[in-house]
């Protein structure tokens, strides 16, 4: 195994992310391809650790899921908040502000 | 062996990444998320990060998607996302150039980057399958401990931060401004989804 | 078998401004959830006396860092010296004035009120974190729980749904940024095989990577990243909806206290640990401080809505700072410093004013909101015109001494024609504060429009103070000079 190979796979799963980012509508959607960035981040961090045979990689995955389930506990309670008052989550919609 | 497990939890990975960037339905979409956190949980075991794997198979897989999937039924489950809908004109093909070049760009930093790569040897090493989760966990509680305290911080802003968020305010909301107000209206069928 | 773990060095006295806010944080939390019906002056009291108590205890600490030098502990991911205290500082001002901006805020809009005092206690310890990390994982923590916190506080008027579009906007680009960052201190981890920032800088300065195509993107990430919780172009685009949206007093802490946490995380990464790549960063930073004092101030100009207004000019400011910090020396990090602490002041005290000015439900933003105010509200407009004033730059204020020490550590790098393309924004940027003084001052009060009652004290009270303290620092520069030149970034091993 090369650690090549982990990090094409991850950039490769970062530039779906990121594609899924912009081009969703959905709030919840827009979470989830977040998500999947995060997921390319620690697969390159554990990647790292292991090849690099150092454990700092490998902590550091450790709080990017924790700070992954805090993000998504917020973003959730937003958007059912909006939801509440809106009617929609569709993010074209969200437009009260223009300058 | 292991090139082809590397192979197969590839592949899973990246079809349930399409598969969240392609579903319809958001039920769908969730459930492929599931598909690349199971496939990242290999992976990590084939790098020896057993600990890492049992992590993201119940917190990543187990809590965060559930929270997912109860969110997308409050909300109602057969409100599709209509890919056929352009959101913003040229938006999606601007989506796919940016996606493309930063995986090009990336691939091709990390292809030409790795035979350069030297690590400073200093640090724990990552000791083999069956000592890993002991090391990780002197790890955290001895180098890493303020990071574990600042995590206690973190997670009580999120509970906090949700349930402010999820309380109800008597009394009545602020009108909303007139464009909004006929845009909501123009819906009426997804004015009639769930209100409570 | 268990072994003993030996836990690291902690240096309890560094620590008290992060445990303070936390604390205080995590007992007003409960005290409020104990406690049925709490008198409604408590949290912003409780909140500001944190700050103050903060505050008063820096001075110890500066002194002590002065003498011992600066110091890391906790296994060498937290460092402390007289930049973090420096920045530590400008939080809890930031503190002081949103708590007391929002005393009468939420009885104004009738909003319950102890999570706005909890979270915003919570994310200046963040930022407490983010000032003073010398570990990449520490910094991203502290990033966190700041950031977290004011995507909450934006939502928080909760009978507006702006301000939850605004914080649903904000958190969806923030949380993407902070995937960017991270994928960015991924690619360091890889190259130098450290996330500690001292080992990092040590590494770098002692090898020469065969290929540092790797470095480099991750470099970049992370310019992305942090570019966007400072509001530089093109990283900007969430700002004016933001504090369009947001309650008035979160916006005052956002202007202040996330963007001085935001630009010392700049610093301790860019300038700290990476200075040794310094030639391969600039021309970047260059580029978009460049872009972002020009876009801003141009957009601003065409701005109707007050708050879109100073979204726009705090957009130009922030550029003005990266002016700073792309000159990577000391006289470059102490301008930098000496700007945040005046920016500061300029805009909680201008967003004091427009959250007078913006009247019951936080609306009224628009330029018609000032038309006539001088004769209106005499004294509130005088203060409102020395901030702008202040913010425009014009001599003897704060705003012109701390723009000067930007564009001269430009110069004295040799960025001429950033330090010539700065200029001519502010001179752009001038109008917009024009447009707003000439409102206030020439336009009649057009008709309809009731006069306002009372100026709340807790607003008035960090207006004046703000245009006071930017006054007298526009006067009598030496003493702010002096502390922002001291408060030398350095990173020590632990």
């Amino acid at each position: 195994m090369y650690l090549n190979q982990f990090l094409l796979l991850s950039a490769a799963l970062f530039a779906i992310g990121v594609y899924g980012v912009l081009a969703r509508r959905n709030g919840v959607l827009v979470l989830m391809s977040i998500e999947l960035i995060l997921n390319a981040v620690n697969i390159n961090l554990v990647a790292f650790a292991a090849f690099g045979n150092q454990l700092a990689g490998e902590v550091f995955a450790l709080f990017v899921i924790a700070v992954a389930a805090a993000e998504v506990g917020v973003g959730l309670a937003m958007i059912l908040l909006l939801y509440r008052n809106r009617k929609s989550i569709d993010l074209t919609q969200i437009d009260l502000m223009r300058g | 062996m292991e090139v082809a497990v590397f192979i197969v939890s590839a592949v899973v990975v990246l079809s349930g990444a399409l598969g969240v960037l392609l579903a319809r339905n958001p039920v769908h979409a969730a459930l492929f998320l599931v598909q690349t956190l199971f496939g990242v949980a290999v992976l990590f075991v084939l790098l020896d990060a057993t600990f890492l794997a049992a992590v993201q198979v119940m917190v990543y897989a187990g809590a965060i998607v559930i929270l997912f999937l109860f969110v997308i039924m409050l909300l109602g489950v057969d409100r599709a996302d209509d890919l056929g809908i352009e959101p913003i004109a040229g938006q999606r093909p601007l989506a796919a150039v940016v996606g493309m070049s930063l995986a090009g760009l990336l691939a091709t930093v990390l292809l030409v980057a790795v035979d350069g790569l030297t690590g400073a040897p200093a640090g724990t090493p990552i000791g083999d399958a069956g000592d890993n989760t002991r090391r990780l966990g002197e790890a955290l509680f001895t180098d890493m401990v303020f990071a574990v305290e600042l995590t206690a911080i973190l997670l009580t802003v999120a509970v906090v931060g949700a349930v402010a968020l999820a309380r109800r305010l008597s009394g009545p909301m602020q009108p909303l401004p007139v464009v909004a107000i006929a845009e909501v209206d123009d819906d009426p069928d997804e004015a009639t989804g769930d209100d409570s | 078998m268990i072994a003993a773990l030996t836990t690291p060095y902690v240096a309890w006295w560094a620590l008290v401004p992060l445990i303070t806010f936390a604390v205080a944080g995590f007992l007003l939390l409960t005290v409020a959830s104990l406690v049925r019906r709490l008198p409604a002056v408590l949290a912003p009291a409780w909140t500001a006396v944190a700050g103050l108590g903060v505050l008063l205890y820096l001075v110890p600490m500066w002194s002590r860092v002065g003498r011992d030098g600066a110091d890391s502990f906790l296994a060498g991911t937290v460092g402390v010296d007289r930049s973090s205290i420096f920045v530590t500082g400008i939080l809890a001002v930031a503190v002081i004035a949103a708590a007391l901006i929002s005393r009468d805020y939420l009885p104004r809009e009738d909003l319950p009120g102890v999570e706005l005092y909890v979270l915003l206690l919570m994310s200046a310890a963040g930022g407490v974190v983010m000032a003073s990390a010398n570990d990449l994982i520490v910094l991203f923590l502290g990033l966190e729980i700041l950031s977290i916190a004011v995507y909450v506080l934006a939502a928080l008027h909760l009978r507006r749904i702006e301000s939850q579009e605004a914080a649903l906007k904000y958190f969806l680009l923030g949380a993407f940024s902070s995937a960017f960052l991270l994928y960015g201190i991924a690619l360091v981890y890889g190259a130098t095989g450290s996330t500690n920032m001292v080992r990092i800088s040590a590494f770098l300065a002692q090898n020469v990577l065969v290929d540092d195509a790797m470095l480099l993107a991750g470099l970049g990430l992370l310019l992305v990243g942090l570019g966007f919780k400072v509001a530089v172009v093109p990283f900007h685009a969430w700002t004016p909806d933001v504090y369009q949206g947001a309650p008035t007093p979160v916006v005052a802490w956002m202007a202040a206290g996330v963007k001085a946490a935001g630009f010392a995380a700049l610093m301790r990464v860019f300038v700290l640990t990476l200075g040794t790549y310094v030639s391969d960063w600039r021309p970047a930073f260059q580029v978009i401080a460049a872009a972002t004092v020009l876009a801003g101030a141009v957009v601003a100009v065409v701005q109707t809505d007050v708050k879109r207004m100073l979204a726009y000019s705090s957009i130009v400011h922030a550029g003005f700072i990266l002016v700073g910090l792309q000159a990577a020396t000391d006289r470059g990090n102490s301008s930098v410093l000496a700007y945040l602490a005046v920016y500061a002041f300029l805009t909680v005290g201008s967003f004091a004013v427009v959250t007078v000015v913006s009247g019951t439900g936080d609306a009224s933003h628009g330029l018609d909101a000032y038309r006539g105010m001088g004769r209106r509200h005499p004294a509130l407009a005088g203060v409102f015109t020395v901030l702008l004033l202040g913010q425009a730059g014009i001599p003897f204020t704060g705003g012109f001494v701390v723009k000067l020490g930007v564009l001269a550590a430009a110069v004295d790098g040799g960025a001429y024609w950033l330090a010539g393309v700065a200029m001519l924004a502010a001179a752009v940027a001038a109008f917009v504060y024009l447009r707003l003084l000439v409102a206030m001052y020439l336009e009649e009060v057009p008709s309809g429009t009731e006069t306002s009652g009372a100026v709340p004290l807790g607003a008035l009270v960090v207006a004046v103070a703000s245009a006071v303290i930017v006054l007298v620092v526009g006067l009598v520069p030496g003493p702010l000079l002096d502390l922002a030149r001291d408060a030398v970034p350095v990173l020590v091993a632990g």
